[in-house]
């Protein structure tokens, strides 16, 4: 079989019909006239609004909690605590379920969930919670992770001593080796800060019950997860829980796991009798939280004198919060995905991801990968001065080839890494800027970036198929409804899944309509993480569309009186591909055709699924972090610095991308501008700040953590992709909403390096780092060195 | 305010009239209700999105008068005989207004959680500035967060709706 990809023999090119097209989303009507319901816009006859109570320690055990008081307000329907709600642990990483749906004992962070209440309006939860008496006993907390691990340092979790929730050590080739027969090798120490994905809209969740069966509208990003995870909860069949997503007003990871709404409001409303609306404020956001983990990053890397590297030792710790959440693949995410871009033999992971008493983080958008990427292209650019290398330079003699393996066994298809540097070069003029000269405080850096196309293998240990799809012709062939469980939070999932159905029903994308999201509705699908939809749903829904053709193709074949395999069918059209006549074998329409099938023999429905082949080695930890494909990108940023100020202003960026054959490029492009605001903002501004004293968070307002708003963005912004094609993926698709988060704060830092000779290393870099920095330099002082903590204490392995 | 009735519970309450979308609702409504819950609870106008409820975030945004404003910062009964335009009060009978379809054609919304306000926003600027310039646009939407779509493609498509391209943005 030739592996030659689709695109590069010119024989095989072909023209298609719907993807490859910027479609207008299918939900635009909708959400511009303000019809599209949120969840936090659904009401049901008889409904109760509900409220968590959260803990205002850090630490501290629950010594009594006394509701009478609150149960005595008119209009309280129920209050509840530990007593009223299974005592099982969930979580979303099964290796860890540590998290209560309402705290038994103690409470681990500010905002911990203590009780909840049910009552007939928003302002009467208010004042319920406000009336119920908890007496508790402070108990020391642990705030810093860099001391987590320390002797002496208070236990968070009794089943997890020395507060370590997950250490990983992972070795391949021969490291040693390579520092000793490196021409140059180099240590950094960055550092990042914790940033939180603050989705406009904030979680609700709406619970029923009907008998024995629950029903949960939610804001989620995986229905699936979502009805698996509360079944065995609440020790219910599959089939009695049916989970609903609304439409969705972002998620970027904050939304992938069931939380005390879903879990306490279907109890709230079981006692009650009434369907309950649990919601968070903007405030409870910031502490339910879950964002990027803030970390310590050290990297030591070894080359040769061209720049290759020979070797990388990457030891990380991270500050986990009080709870588990996703944090264990955050942790394997943080070191796998770091050999994706270079090509390098020996290798060494070490890491530890700790315990701590501030709210949990998980998978923020890049889950896992952005900080270390930034650590590793800000150490590269490093590695590059000192070598008097260009980082460009540096940058092709190590990227990535196609058809290669990383060291820890991922297997890499398609990688068109080389030509998106290339492209970004000759974008940003690079080498006329690097050869010349920039003006005064101006810089430019560069930095690559690759991600999961989806994950190798589910969250919780199953057999079923990743993603599956059935598609449904309306009787007379005007319209194809698509159901699944895919979840569009935004990205447009639905639109490009009904761009591929059609595509491969060779009907028309106007026509489609798509029913996502409803785990009664549609076939099993795990939801919108790890940019998995488009290759993995996509290939469900690709397989759907070629069920239907078939079948069209048999009912028209018999209408025709030709053979199937000679017929076609585009745009709605049905026609012989070999018998041309003026009057016979005369083109059907999909209408035509669909109506004499379903007259003879009822519903016409396709149906499809995508199961992702063995990926990965066997070691520990191995089915981390692959996927079926992985993309690759390369951005650059040109930053003009304000010596008196600090003030950084971003000149141009330029981002380009390998994802594959796309499917619809003004999708793809709104994707690289969210990410690159997402990341810039992070490079910056974004950061979650906690009192070091008392875990209280300082800035949960959209005021107080601070997004750019349109006036923040660069001024100039040029996003391409480059021709590829992947052959495990449907018409050769790849991700490209998360993986173009990993390079922007490393070509960001990277940038402000070349302007002004400061080297910063800890996010965000802000203005006030900068301006200190400058002055520091000034003044012939050294900059303050970011030191690795020591490993903890109770380590099973230490890292050296 | 004349119109207030002391109830049972011993809150007072009062009747506004506020002119919605061209007609007139009248409700007896607390102090302390919001105009966006007023909007959103009282007359099922879900559009307008609740972000914050601070200020901060502007998915609340209405026309009061004509004027944008972020309807959690508003009483209901300081709205009392004003009028309001909300999302849903946009598009005519006849078809979507020129910035809802310019949205649409040229990505301006991907979650869509912040369209409504934004072009709540975008319709109080191109009434006043039918041709403005790519800052006035964003300085006019600046009040309006969106975490999704980097603005980009939002700026294009007012422009777009004002008959301009996009200065900074290279295709
Ligand atoms: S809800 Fe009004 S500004 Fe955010
Ligand atoms: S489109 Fe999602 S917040 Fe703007």
């Amino acid at each position: 079989m030739s592996l030659l990809p689709e695109y590069r023999d010119p024989s095989k090119k072909k023209e298609y019909a719907v993807i490859g097209k910027s479609k207008p989303k299918i939900d635009g009507p909708e959400k511009v006239t303000g019809a599209a319901k949120y969840c936090g816009d659904l009401k049901f006859p008889n409904m109760l609004y509900g409220k968590m109570l959260t803990s205002p320690y850090a630490h501290a055990k629950i010594l009594s909690i006394d509701t009478s008081e609150a149960e005595k307000i008119p209009g309280v329907k129920a209050v509840i605590t530990h007593k009223d709600v299974p005592s099982k642990k969930y979580g979303i990483s099964p290796a860890r379920w540590d998290e209560n749906c309402l705290c038994i004992d103690k409470v681990r962070y500010v905002g911990d969930k203590v009780a909840a209440v049910a009552c007939v309006d928003e302002e009467t939860c208010y004042k319920a919670l406000a009336a119920i008496k908890v007496e508790y006993e402070p108990l020391p907390a642990v705030l810093d992770y860099r001391h987590a691990g320390d002797e002496g340092m208070p236990n968070i979790h009794e089943e997890y001593p020395g507060n370590i929730n997950t250490e990983i050590h992972q070795e391949f080739g021969d490291l040693k080796k390579a520092f000793e027969e490196a021409y140059y090798v180099r240590k950094d120490v960055f550092q990042g800060q914790r940033a939180y994905q603050s989705p406009i809209e904030a979680h609700c969740a709406i619970s029923m019950w009907n008998g024995n069966k629950l029903t949960i509208y939610s804001t989620t990003q995986s229905t699936h997860y979502f009805q698996y995870y509360i079944a065995r909860e609440f020790d219910l069949k599959m089939g009695d829980v049916r989970i609903i997503k609304p439409y969705i007003g972002g998620g970027f990871g904050g939304k992938l796991e069931p939380t005390g709404l879903e879990f306490n409001g279907a109890v709230l409303a079981k006692i009650t009798g009434r369907p309950v609306k649990m919601f968070y404020d903007r405030a409870d956001m910031f502490y339910h939280n879950r964002g990027r983990h803030q970390g310590t990053y050290e990297l030591t890397t070894a080359v040769d004198k061209n720049g290759k590297i020979l070797g990388v030792h990457a030891n990380f710790i991270l500050d986990g919060g009080a709870y588990t959440s996703l944090g264990i693949a955050t942790a394997y995410y943080a070191g796998a995905l770091l050999p994706l871009t270079y090509e390098f033999d020996n290798y060494k992971f070490d890491m530890y991801r700790m315990y701590t008493n501030l709210p949990a983080c998980g998978a923020q958008r890049g889950h896992g990968a952005p900080q270390p990427k930034y650590a590793f292209e800000s150490h590269l650019d490093n590695i590059a001065r000192d070598l008097g290398i260009d980082p460009l330079e540096i940058r092709l003699v190590n990227a990535r080839k196609p058809y290669t393996t990383t060291v820890n066994s991922f297997d890499i298809q398609s990688c068109e890494l080389k030509a998106c540097l290339e492209r970004v070069a000759e974008l940003s003029d690079w080498r006329k800027k690097k050869k010349e000269g920039m003006p005064k405080n101006t810089g430019i850096g560069i930095a690559t970036g690759a991600f999961v196309s989806g994950a190798g293998y589910p969250i919780y240990r199953n057999d079923w198929p990743d993603a599956s799809c059935m598609i449904r012709m309306n009787e007379d062939g005007t319209s194809a409804t698509v159901y699944n469980t895919t979840v569009d939070l935004g990205q447009g999932s639905d639109t490009v899944i009904c761009q591929m159905a059609a595509e491969a029903m060779g009907y028309r994308y106007e026509n489609m309509r798509i029913i996502s999201g409803d785990t009664e509705a549609g076939p099993m699908d795990f939801g919108a993480y790890s940019s998995r939809q488009t290759l993995m749903s996509g290939w469900a829904a690709k397989r759907a569309g070629e069920d239907i053709k078939r079948q069209v193709l048999n009912m028209a074949a018999a209408m025709m009186g030709l053979p199937p395999d000679d017929l076609d069918a585009r745009d709605g059209i049905i026609f012989s591909k070999s018998h041309h006549h003026p009057t016979k074998w005369q083109p059907l329409t999909y209408e035509e055709v669909v109506s004499q099938y379903c007259k003879l023999y009822g519903p016409l429905i396709g149906k499809g699924m995508y199961k992702v082949h063995a990926t990965g080695g066997t070691f520990k930890g191995a089915a981390v972090g692959t996927s079926p494909a992985y993309s690759f990108c390369v951005q650059a940023a040109e930053v003009k610095v304000d010596e008196e100020t600090g003030e950084i202003e971003v000149l141009a960026f330029y981002d380009v991308h390998d994802c594959g054959q796309p499917i619809n490029p003004m999708l793809i492009k709104g994707q690289v501008h969210g990410a690159l605001y997402m990341g810039m903002a992070e490079t910056y501004w974004e950061e979650v700040h906690f009192d070091p004293k008392t875990g209280v968070c300082l800035n949960p307002t959209l005021g107080g953590y601070l997004l750019p708003t349109a006036l923040d963005m660069p001024k100039i912004i040029k996003n391409e992709i480059v021709d590829s094609y992947e052959i495990v993926a449907p018409w050769g698709v790849k991700e490209v909403g998360e993986g173009s988060t990993n390079p922007t704060m490393g070509c960001f830092r990277n940038a402000i390096v070349d302007a002004v000779g400061v080297t910063i290393n800890s996010t965000p870099i802000t203005y006030e780092k900068v301006w200190r920095a400058l002055k520091d330099k000034k003044e012939g002082k050294q900059p303050a060195e970011i030191k690795m903590p020591p490993p903890p204490a109770n380590a099973a392995v230490k890292p050296y | 305010m004349q119109n207030a009735v002391k109830g049972k519970d011993g809150i007072t309450r009062y009747l506004v009239t506020i002119k919605v979308n061209g007609d007139e609702y009248t409700r007896i409504v607390k102090a302390n209700t919001l105009l966006v819950n007023f909007l959103r609870d009282e007359l099922d106008l879900t559009g307008t999105k609740r972000g914050c409820e601070l200020g901060d975030c502007g998915s609340c945004t209405v026309l009061l008068n004509g004027k944008p404003v972020d309807s959690c910062l508003v009483l209901a009964v300081e709205a009392d005989g004003q009028e309001v335009t909300t999302i849903e009060g946009v598009a005519g009978v006849d078809g979507l207004d020129k910035i809802q379809e310019e949205f649409i054609k040229n990505g301006g919304l991907q979650c869509g959680y912040c369209t409504p306000g934004m072009i709540m926003s975008a319709k109080a600027l191109l009434a006043k500035n039918p041709k403005p310039t790519e800052k006035e646009v964003r300085e006019a939407i600046a009040g309006n967060l969106c975490r999704c779509t980097g603005y980009v493609l939002i700026v294009k498509s007012i422009l777009a709706a004002s008959g301009q391209e996009m200065e900074t943005y290279y295709e």
